[in-house]
């Protein structure tokens, strides 16, 4: 029963980002200069991390292709949970409008609209880069089957993780509806945090992004699983296979502030 | 006085959305925090990188960050209502106005740049002067250049924008040149690495390009690298892209005009 009511929700969302794909091709230079540009930014923010190893042989202990495993695992998990449900980050322009209220008159639920609503297929481009990078990382990893394992799950992990931050954060503006740039802080600000190896950061900061903000587990503890590195903090190994837990709890935590914020909701009247 | 009129409206109006400039404030301190962490931990393996101390390093990041909105690095501002009213068509009203389009629209961003220098600029220099100590000015004309050094720095960035949304004449959407501009202000401004770490003909390029004006060149100037002669050349490259880009907004919305009076029939 649950499952048939999660397949029919699926397919809603498929039919309204399709329709949106449609639209986009509209204007098909803008459609093709919007993948290839972002695209881009990725791309050239790997180059970024090539200039600096430039002038290093090591970051904090990482080889280039080391933090390229940090880099194209959280890239691609980021991309997997941009793509899916980047458009959330907009709620708070649904709201000034109006729009919220004509999508909760429809017999779809609020939180399938709202993730499909603008589909894009424009991060194709970082979901492309993303995969590059981190393949070519993947050579550098010495496989046993149980590391394939963590892989696939730090992958889906990962992207969990990214999609509660995103859902999450973007229910503040249920409360505050301009303050969209606050959760870029948490969404971007840990894709940004996850490209680099957690060591270069205080102790303080590896804890608040285990316990509180728990990208750490995006790509941090399961990459040192695959590279059969210790924790330069110390912290139990367990942490390395903890990802899964990681994102069902993000995930959960996310789907319970939005239940609190629609709950909470009340229109502009506009 | 027209003009002056204009950046006020554009101040004022930014300034409606307090919530959202605490919330980007907040965020370029994120950013900020993130960022410092990873140039420590580079600065301390290679503690003379590009020519700079750690404190150069850190206080640059910080600067950046303060830069952002004001620069608008990833586009947007006043030239974002343009490519609308392009879209839109309402365009052929503005250009019936008494005023010219570029200055009208550099005013309004002038305005809106003013606005966000006093918040997002201000805000994350005074987080990143009590948490990480960056460096201040390096001296009061080194302050004073930095001054001048940012307006022109807008302007050029302006004009970049500017010819972004002249865009939409012909492709009725700006959004992807948008994004693709975006991304090369962000990499080759030293906005993502300091420019001075950029190796070879690389770096040659990127600071003999427009957007070298966006952060490195008056992140320099704060730092106190150039002096003297030095500091007359950064400002004269500025002063040199501002003019050129600026002639191209004029002539390219010239050419326009003539496909909108054509659309218009």
């Amino acid at each position: 029963m649950a499952e048939a009511l999660a397949a029919r929700h699926l397919r809603t969302y498929g039919q309204i980002a399709w329709l949106w794909v449609r639209a986009a091709w509209q204007y098909p230079t803008s459609f093709v200069l919007l993948a290839v540009g972002n695209g881009l930014i990725t791309g050239l923010d790997f180059v970024g991390l090539w200039i600096m190893f430039s002038h290093l042989r090591d970051l904090a202990g990482f080889s280039l292709q080391e933090v390229a495993l940090l880099y194209g695992s959280a890239s691609l998990a980021l991309a997997l949970a941009d793509t899916a449900i980047g458009s959330v980050e907009r709620i708070g322009a649904y709201i000034r409008t109006g729009r919220l209220d004509q999508m909760m008159t429809k017999p779809v639920p609020l939180l399938v609209q709202v993730c499909a609503d603008q589909f894009t297929l424009r991060r194709l481009g970082r979901l492309t880069q993303a995969s590059v990078v981190f393949g070519w990382a993947c050579t550098h990893v010495d496989w046993t089957p149980a590391r394939v394992l963590v892989a696939v799950s730090m992958l889906v992990s990962g992207a969990l993780v990214f999609f509660g931050l995103f859902v999450g954060f973007s229910c503040i503006q249920f409360w505050t509806t301009d303050a969209t740039e606050f959760a870029n802080a948490f969404t971007y600000g840990g894709a940004t945090v996850t490209q680099y190896p957690l060591s270069i950061f205080p102790r303080e900061v590896m804890v608040g992004l285990t316990f509180v903000v728990p990208v750490a587990f995006v790509n941090w503890y399961p990459c040192l699983f695959l590279l059969g590195r210790d924790d330069p903090f110390g912290t139990p190994d367990a942490f390395q296979l903890a990802s899964p837990l990681a994102g069902l709890v993000t995930f959960g935590a996310a789907l319970l502030v939005w239940r609190t914020g629609v709950r909470h909701y009340t229109s502009t009247g506009s | 006085m027209l003009h002056a009129a204009i950046a006020a409206r554009a101040f004022r109006r930014y300034s409606t959305y307090r919530a959202a400039t605490l919330a980007g404030i907040f965020t370029n301190s994120v950013f900020g925090v993130i960022y410092s962490y990873a140039y420590i931990a580079l600065w301390r393996a290679n503690p003379t990188a590009g020519g700079y101390d750690q404190q150069d390093a850190v206080t640059y990041v910080w600067l950046g960050q303060a830069l952002l909105m004001t620069i608008a690095l990833w586009g947007g501002g006043s030239t974002d209502d343009l490519a609308e009213r392009i879209r839109t068509g309402d365009v052929a009203i503005d250009l019936y106005r008494p005023v010219g389009l570029v200055g009208w629209y550099l005013a309004a961003d002038l305005g809106r740049a003013a606005y966000h220098l006093l918040t997002r600029g201000l805000g994350p220099t005074v987080i990143g002067l009590v948490v990480f100590h960056i460096a201040l000015p390096a001296s009061p004309v080194a302050a004073l250049a930095f001054c001048l050094s940012l307006v022109l720095a807008v302007v050029v960035s302006f004009a970049i924008r500017f010819l972004v949304a002249s865009t939409a004449f012909w492709l009725l959407d700006q959004s992807g040149v948008k994004v693709m501009s975006g991304a090369f202000a962000i990499f080759f401004s030293g906005m993502m690495l300091p420019l001075v770490l950029f190796p070879g003909w690389l770096g040659t390029v990127a600071n003999a390009l427009p957007w070298a004006s966006y952060v490195q060149v008056p992140a320099d100037i704060w730092l106190g690298t150039h002096v003297g002669d030095d500091l007359v050349a950064a400002l004269g490259f500025q002063v040199f892209w501002a003019v050129v880009l600026l002639a191209a907004c004029q002539g390219v919305l010239g050419l326009a005009t003539r496909k909108v009076v054509v659309q218009g029939g």
